[in-house]
């Protein structure tokens, strides 16, 4: 009988050990794709890759800072994360009292956001990766010609604080991926490859096609005009902001 | 019956096992156990649960936690200071070097790459011009590539050489893509690869002080150099 209650107890400890939970992930499938904002017309190739299926939630980000004193809210360096880092959190492991456990995090840096990942053996995912993703509709891989999916998107970017909503209860994509759009904002890991913002207009040698104006103006559809919306804002971000409508989720490489 | 528990007991010790090697990003808890040792360090590194009075010099022992805390705060690196970076760089002398090595000199850093036609033979004009103005020894010069498949130690040193930056305030970098990635959002540099040979970057030159901290940022190419070459100026004197 002690055996028994000694089996059943280690295995429960075994568990306590992991509470940090890692999000399940869905692997997307490889493939080429003509981004808003890339190198040049011919499009990119994506490579198999696996993606989070949800934005990290408060409650795992709470789980990672407990153990990684470095992100604590009181202890965060500030070339890594500026004031508003956590904004909202009561103290260093305490989230705010209108904060759910089960919403997307945010309020967190660029380097917050690739250590968190790091630290689950994953990355953020690269622009072009997310964007291949979120190109999915419920139904396919590829929605860029789907008008209906694509005013959907444009809506759900229209409505006011959607960050304070849970994962998961968007759409479940073509991929099993949740709440690519329409939930917050995301970090992706070169997001400061944009040369759009103000300053790189009078100061970046190359970039002469993408400015505000000529992007919006030759968008040929809607899925362009919430591309857009999406790299302008990676253009005007720097990677120790804290924004209360950017969060993240990590991905991962396939090995050979 | 008896197997089947035991089977459970070593399932679980394997999960227990599993779950410290998945927390291996977990920082390890100071034990808050008041530890004693000799300020002189007389005994090197020996430490006491109390504060009994060293045998050897005869002074009251410190809290240990005080006295690497003395320590500490002469290499304290301040919050905002590039110097909290841990990524390692291969020089043009094929050194590896911190950005912590570079402390108590003015950084004046800037990112191009060896193989670009456009913008940057103009910004590292611009680097040579800065540096002519300033002429100080306290001040180090510093180049990371963007390019960092192509610019390696060997590529760097030869480009050092063509453009006479080969004396000693003059350092060219070239890290890991990741980190790469990472010392463009300090500089606040935004860059893209846009065909296989080329790069579209942000022109901007930072300034550093002896601490590592963001002091100023020259934007633009063929700019007024003025108002950095002051700066540098202020810094290192």
């Amino acid at each position: 009988m002690i055996k028994i209650y000694l089996s059943i107890a280690v295995l429960l400890f075994s568990f306590i050990g992991t509470t940090q939970e890692s999000t399940a992930m869905k692997k997307i499938k490889r493939g080429a794709f003509v981004p808003l904002y890339g190198s040049d017309s011919l499009g990119v190739y994506v490579p198999d890759f696996m993606l989070d299926v949800y934005p990290v939630t408060n409650q795992q980000y709470l789980d990672f800072v407990k153990k990684r004193a470095k992100w604590k809210k009181s202890k965060v360096l500030r070339l890594f994360a500026n004031e508003s880092y956590l904004r909202k959190w009561e103290n260093d492991t305490i989230l705010g009292p209108e904060m759910n456990k089960n919403s997307a995090i945010t309020n967190v840096s660029w380097y917050a956001a690739k250590d968190y990942c790091a630290c689950q053996g994953k990355r953020l995912p690269s622009m072009d990766e997310w964007e291949y993703a979120a190109m999915a509709s419920e139904k396919e891989p590829n929605a860029q010609t789907d008008s209906v999916f694509n005013s959907r998107i444009i809506e759900s970017y229209e409505l006011p604080k959607t960050y304070k909503n849970k994962v998961g209860k968007k759409f479940k994509n073509y991929y099993g991926i949740y709440d690519m759009h329409g939930l917050v904002w995301e970090w992706t890991s070169d997001f400061n490859s944009v040369l759009i913002s103000g300053e790189s207009r009078q100061d970046v040698d190359t970039e002469k096609n993408i400015f505000c104006g000529s992007a919006s103006i030759n968008a040929s559809n809607l899925m362009d005009y919430a591309a857009f919306m999406r790299y302008a804002f990676r253009g005007s971000i720097k990677a120790n902001y804290n924004i209360q409508t950017l969060g993240f989720r990590c991905a991962k490489s396939i090995k050979k | 019956m008896k197997s089947i528990f035991s089977r459970i007991t070593l399932i679980g010790v394997v999960l227990f096992i599993f779950s410290f090697l998945m927390n291996s990003c977990s920082e390890n808890i100071q034990s808050t156990e008041q530890v004693y040792q000799c300020p002189m360090d007389c005994e090197e590194g020996k430490t006491y649960s109390d504060n009994r009075g060293c045998p050897i010099c005869k002074m009251d022992l410190q809290l240990k936690d005080k006295y690497s805390k003395v320590l500490a705060d002469e290499g304290k690196i301040e919050s905002a200071s590039i110097f909290n970076l841990t990524s390692k760089w291969e020089t043009q002398n094929n050194e590896t070097i911190e950005l912590k090595d570079l402390k108590g000199e003015v950084l004046v850093m800037v990112m191009v790459y060896t193989s670009c036609q456009a913008a940057c033979p103009r910004l590292v004009a611009d680097m040579r011009n800065i540096s002519k103005k300033v002429d100080s020894k306290e001040v180090r010069y510093v180049l990371v590539s963007i390019d960092p498949e192509v610019d390696t130690p060997e590529v760097l040193k030869a480009f050092a050489i063509e453009n006479e930056m080969d004396s000693e305030e003059w350092i060219f970098l070239q890290g890991s893509i990741d980190d790469v990635r990472e010392f463009s959002n300090v500089l606040a540099v935004k860059y893209k690869q846009i065909s296989p040979i080329d790069f579209s970057h942000s022109n901007i030159i930072s300034v550093f002080d002896m601490a590592g901290v963001l002091f100023h940022q020259q934007e633009g190419l063929g700019v007024d150099n003025d108002e950095t070459v002051s700066k540098i100026v202020e810094l290192s004197n």
